[in-house]
């Protein structure tokens, strides 16, 4: 469960490489992204901060649940736009659809982000301009996003995923419990199928 | 088949790859080839180390530095002291866990997606990954390719296994004739064009038809490189003997003994008449022309002949409001003809378009003509080879006599992180495949054009149909 505030960005398809653009990508760590996120859109030519995109604002500065357009996340697989998105200080993302690799980047750093109904969203974004700030609060375990009195939506997320995000799953450790099964899948097709198997290295 | 079902190449290639299923959870597929750059390796390495792992299989990695690296002078330092640390980490990385790297100055470096299948690397049938979402490209080939995330490469790194989801199979069919001088790049904007950068989200695109079957490797790398750029998982064109003939006498391809099992093999990797995809789209080719795009993603794009578009125009609220904002970045107003607008930049090069038949053609359209004195035009092989064949055929003496830079192998200008980059307003004609806001440097304009139209561009000055040079 968790309750914050929300932050729209009312936009369709915004790519990662808005969401956290290329000179950053030079770090070796997975952390310290968080200052560089929307970067471009966060600051004016020359490095001083645009008073007017959203997150430069109060009470959005400390915004942990950003709802946008379709398509979220589109673009490039750099999972360094889930750790700027984390670092930032958000935990769910809430929009109509997201790009399929960004999702999976989001699951693996407790990132929630979740798909709801078009029509929910733009209502959302509707309310989080007339009434801000909105504050919500989202349910991974019921799948439910509610306001401070009532439920504004459900949305759908398999048992899977909802395992990673709420217990942080260590997604490695479950598939190397199939090491025997990797071992049998690599004797039985090595020989037998010599394409996949570049040995002249 | 697969038993008595009909099936999709996807499911094909998806069931001689599951290593585990459990109801529920995603299916466990076993990894033929990883590939790996500087830019989303290192906290992958450094993810085993903190967890004390190794990895599986060096013997399926191979990495190389194509991000970073600066195209210029090789024999320099590399001023960026982040990015050189970058690539450091790489070189230690694959040196301490047995991984081939082909390194600056290694014949055999350049970007990820181009020396893989220039290398034999790249083959029918196999699972493919790297952590870069252009990876789809390896899909030419008949292979199920797809980009994943830094967590996904430590994964892949530990166990040789990616957990998926199995995605949904979507044909795209192309037919009636391809107009002359109507490139494999005009194909996949047109189809982006067509199904909008979410169309294919979920989904792997098989791309089949007459006119898929008529193209060459490079050209169906093209369309399988950008499937991303329209949502898509992956993008795949099933193996024919257009992709065996590419595949002989490649370094590390099969060897001559093995070819005719293989080409067997290979051959069954075609969707069955019978099977169904979850989606098909049919898209009639023969009216196509050149593409240019005119917002900030590869689905804002019109012909040649086409104008810039009036968002009044558009009902959709949303794609009205992107289409404003496009126009506002792109400083572009409504009903512009896309041949009056004037570029600043020329950029030829990328996991797209860096191959050779890209420069061959560039050549072809510069030969004896100079670049328009506005222009500041250059050329960044996707490859080191393709650099030396290049040379060897004497299209850098082409190049550099029309006034465009012939520079080292590299990512370069498609992603801007060495120091090729567009400046605030400057506009460019690139056969790269993202025009996102500020890709190329902040502040600058990208118009998405093939190798043939951005060389037009270059010696008109402004947006050319390359059909007239």
């Amino acid at each position: 469960m968790h309750s914050g505030v929300v932050a729209p960005l009312d936009q369709t398809d915004i790519d990662t490489d808005q969401i956290i653009p290329k000179q950053f990508l030079k770090s070796v760590s997975r952390e310290g992204y968080g200052d560089f996120l929307f970067h471009d859109w966060r600051t004016e030519e020359g490095g001083a901060i645009n008073p007017a995109f959203i997150l430069n604002r109060e009470p959005y500065k400390g915004a942990s649940i950003l709802l946008a357009g379709r398509n979220f996340g589109c673009g490039s697989s750099r999972e360094h736009a889930a750790w700027a998105l984390r670092d930032f200080g958000f935990r769910a993302i809430l929009a109509p659809s997201f790009a399929d690799i960004f999702r999976e980047n989001a699951d693996q750093n407790g990132l929630a982000a979740l798909s709801l109904e078009e029509s929910v969203v733009r209502e959302l974004l509707a309310r989080a301009h007339n009434e801000a700030p909105l504050r919500l609060t989202v349910d991974l375990e019921q799948c439910t996003v509610a306001d401070s009195s009532t439920l504004v939506a459900s949305f759908e997320i398999d048992d899977f995923r909802k395992m990673c995000l709420l217990g942080g799953l260590d997604r490695i450790g479950l598939t190397l419990r199939q090491a025997e099964a990797i071992s049998a899948f690599e004797q039985q097709r090595w020989p037998n199928r010599p394409e996949v198997a570049p040995e002249s290295f | 088949m697969i038993g008595d079902q009909p099936s999709t190449l996807l499911d094909k290639i998806w069931n001689n790859h599951l290593v585990h299923a459990d109801p529920g959870a995603p299916d466990l597929l076993y990894v033929d080839l990883h590939l790996l750059h500087e830019v989303t390796s290192a906290q992958a390495f450094d993810g085993l180390k903190v967890a004390g792992r190794t990895v599986r299989r060096p013997d399926l990695c191979v990495a190389t530095v194509d991000h970073n690296i600066p195209t210029t002078d090789r024999s320099l330092p590399v001023l960026d002291s982040i990015a050189c640390r970058q690539m450091e980490v790489l070189r230690e990385n694959a040196q301490s866990h047995g991984i081939r790297l082909f390194d600056v100055g290694d014949e055999r470096q350049g970007i990820v997606h181009v020396i893989g299948p220039e290398l034999g690397l790249t083959r029918p049938g196999m699972v493919i990954v790297c952590g870069d979402s252009h990876t789809s490209t390896h899909g030419a080939f008949g292979a199920l390719s797809f980009g994943i995330g830094t967590s996904e490469v430590e994964h892949v790194l530990a166990t040789q296994c990616i957990p998926q989801r199995r995605p949904k199979a979507m044909e795209i069919r192309l037919k009636g004739d391809r107009p002359m001088g109507v490139s494999a790049k005009d194909l996949i904007l047109a189809i982006i064009g067509k199904i909008g950068v979410s169309g294919a989200a979920g989904h792997v695109i098989e791309y089949t038809g007459p006119v898929v079957e008529s193209l060459s490797m490079e050209e169906r790398m093209t369309i399988c490189n950008m499937s991303i750029e329209a949502g898509a998982r992956a993008g795949m064109i099933s193996p024919d003997t257009t992709t065996f003939e590419y595949l002989r006498n490649r370094e590390f391809g099969p060897n001559s003994d093995e070819f005719a099992d293989l080409e067997m093999e290979w051959g069954s990797l075609k969707t069955d008449d019978r099977a169904t995809f979850d989606r098909s789209v049919v898209m009639d080719v023969s009216d196509l022309e050149p593409q240019v795009t005119w917002g900030t993603n590869p689905g804002m794009v019109t012909g040649i002949s086409g104008r810039v578009p009036n968002p009044d125009e558009i009902e959709d609220e949303e794609v009205r409001d992107s289409a404003e904002r496009a126009l506002t970045y792109m400083g572009l107003g409504p009903g512009t003809p896309m041949e009056s607008i004037s570029v600043d930049r020329v950029f030829v090069g990328s996991c797209t378009n860096g191959r050779l038949e890209d420069l061959r053609e560039v050549a072809r359209i510069l030969d004896g003509k100079r670049v328009h004195s506005g222009v500041h035009a250059m050329v960044v092989p996707g490859s080191t080879a393709v650099r030396r064949q290049a040379e060897l055929e004497g299209l850098d003496r082409v190049f550099r006599d029309a006034g465009f830079e012939w520079r080292e192998a590299g990512c370069s200008m498609c992603i801007g992180m060495n120091p090729d980059t567009l400046s605030t307003g400057e506009r460019c004609a690139s056969t790269t495949n993202r025009n996102f806001e500020g890709r190329q440097g902040r502040g600058g304009r990208t118009h998405l054009v093939s190798p043939a139209t951005a060389a037009a561009t270059a010696l008109a000055g402004r947006f050319t149909d390359p059909r007239g040079t």
